[in-house]
């Protein structure tokens, strides 16, 4: 399972690195969301560096959602997804590869994100444990989540309206978590953060769970 | 994947019986009780005043909202487990009846709200997660409802349904300590404390059993509705297929 993982993963990876469509296209994005966010909230009234946590968080959801299109539209042009299936790999570990990808992919565009709020918004960056911590668990659950309801809206037509509509509201405790630790960590008070981040590892572990029983099925169907 | 064709299945043959013409006659008559206690025989409230009203639809609602959920939930897992259609159409009719009672919360809980806290919607956290829950129903009727095959649709859809609780479960909680963090103990909590005056809790609980009584017959047919909906579909298919079949045999025949 965990071999089969690192082979979609690194299978993945591979095309993101190759197509470039990651490095030119999503991360731009996610650079302009930071921009708009500055016309649509003043940058003299210093309410974006109040508003960073959130802000950064709102940023990565977005961007991570075209990530997220993205893995899952990459398996269905040219029969792909017949051929995953006959490919004889374990679901569980196509679920857990894909993750993986996703994942690696989450924490590029945050550490691009990060510094794009470092600089943009001038906010100071403090808490680096908490930071880092709440990064990695948070993208754990972004990227389990969004495998599992992705695989859900793949090969349908109504996939790029479908995804946002069943994704977001599940993701809002994340959103809600992530926010409040990052708070924390910017205000120095991190122990005020540590709860948010047990309950994103919650998240992180049912959509695990989840996905490694339930991939089997959603892949079984014609 | 359905191991029995719906052919063989015995399942309903109409939306009505008598059971349920019994049932749908008991909510029409406990809806009646309840306006008369709801509206005329019980006390205003000593700080709300008439509004305290809206609580015995209000509560009641909601309650049995979670209870679709729950049906959803538990029909899901059956379906993915024993591939059982019945259990999957359970499912659908709790999410779709769930879906109405949580609009009906919000409204009634809006309208609460503008005069006993003078605005519709507050960032309370039992109204930001009954908010949540609601696009958490959409979206499993959006899957329940593609445009695609049965087995497609009611396979995604028993994978959102299946998670459906444990979301609700994360989203409450979540929400309780957003809201908790940051500032004091939900305004609603008031409306409910334990002082409730004798015949104020005779109608909550005359509301109880009229909001729940319609949940009941509401599910029982929005399931025998869509089983009859299923069957004529699968039966239009194999008509369809007998006649393409025959066109093909009068093809042949001719020269």
């Amino acid at each position: 399972m965990i071999h089969d993982a690192f082979l979609v993963a690194g299978k993945d990876l591979r095309l993101e690195w190759r197509s470039r469509v990651a490095l030119n296209q999503v991360a731009p994005f996610a650079l302009l969301v930071l921009v708009l966010f500055a016309f649509a909230l003043d940058p003299d009234r210093g309410l974006l560096e109040k508003a960073t946590p959130g802000l950064y968080w709102v940023a990565v959801l977005f961007s991570g959602l075209l990530a997220l299109q993205r893995s899952f539209s990459i398996e269905s042009a040219d029969g792909n997804r017949d051929a995953l299936r006959l490919s004889g790999l374990d679901p569980a570990g196509i679920f857990l590869g894909k993750v993986m990808a996703v994942g690696v992919q989450l924490l590029a565009l945050e550490i691009l994100l990060g510094i794009g709020v470092a600089v943009l918004y001038t906010t100071p960056i403090t808490g680096w444990i908490l930071l880092l911590v709440t990064a990695m668990v948070a993208t754990v659950a972004i990227a389990a989540a969004g495998t599992l309801y992705g695989v859900v809206a793949a090969g349908l037509r109504v996939r790029e309206t479908l995804l946002p509509l069943l994704l977001l509201p599940v993701l809002a405790p994340v959103l809600i978590g992530s926010t409040r630790a990052f708070e924390a960590a910017l205000g120095g008070t991190p122990s005020e953060g540590w709860p948010w981040v047990g309950l994103m590892g919650v998240i992180a572990v049912l959509y695990i769970v989840a996905g490694v029983f339930g991939f089997g099925p959603l892949m079984e169907e014609s | 994947m359905i191991s029995q064709t719906p052919t063989e299945v015995t399942g309903p043959t109409s939306t009505s019986s008598r059971v349920t013409r019994v049932l749908g006659f008991l909510a029409l008559v406990s809806l009646g009780v309840l306006v008369l206690f709801g509206l005329i025989l019980s006390p205003p409230d000593a700080s709300q005043g008439e509004a305290v009203r809206i609580m015995y639809i209000h509560v009641p609602s909601a309650t049995v909202a979670y209870l679709g959920c729950f049906l959803t939930t538990i029909g899901s897992i059956v379906y993915l487990w024993r591939k059982s259609q019945w259990w999957e159409l359970v499912a659908y009719a709790g999410a779709e009846v769930a879906t109405l009672f949580t609009v009906i919360t919000l409204v009634t809980g809006m309208l609460w709200g503008r005069p006993t806290w003078g605005v519709y919607w507050v960032w309370d956290a039992r109204l930001t997660s009954t908010a949540m829950l609601l696009l958490l129903l959409l979206g499993y009727l959006a899957v329940r409802r593609l445009p695609a095959d049965y087995e497609v649709r009611a396979k995604r859809a028993a994978i959102v349904g299946l998670l459906l609780v444990p979301n609700v479960m994360i989203v409450r909680k979540s929400v309780d300590w957003w809201r908790t963090l940051h500032q004091k103990p939900t305004l609603l909590a008031n409306g409910l404390d334990s002082k409730i005056e004798g015949l104020m809790l005779f109608s909550l609980f005359t509301g109880f059993i009229a909001i729940s009584l319609v949940f009941g017959w509401l599910i029982v047919h929005r399931f025998r509705l869509a089983w009859l909906e299923e069957q004529v579909e699968s039966e239009g298919l194999d008509l369809a297929i007998a006649e393409r079949r025959a066109e093909a045999l009068v093809g042949e025949v001719a020269p």
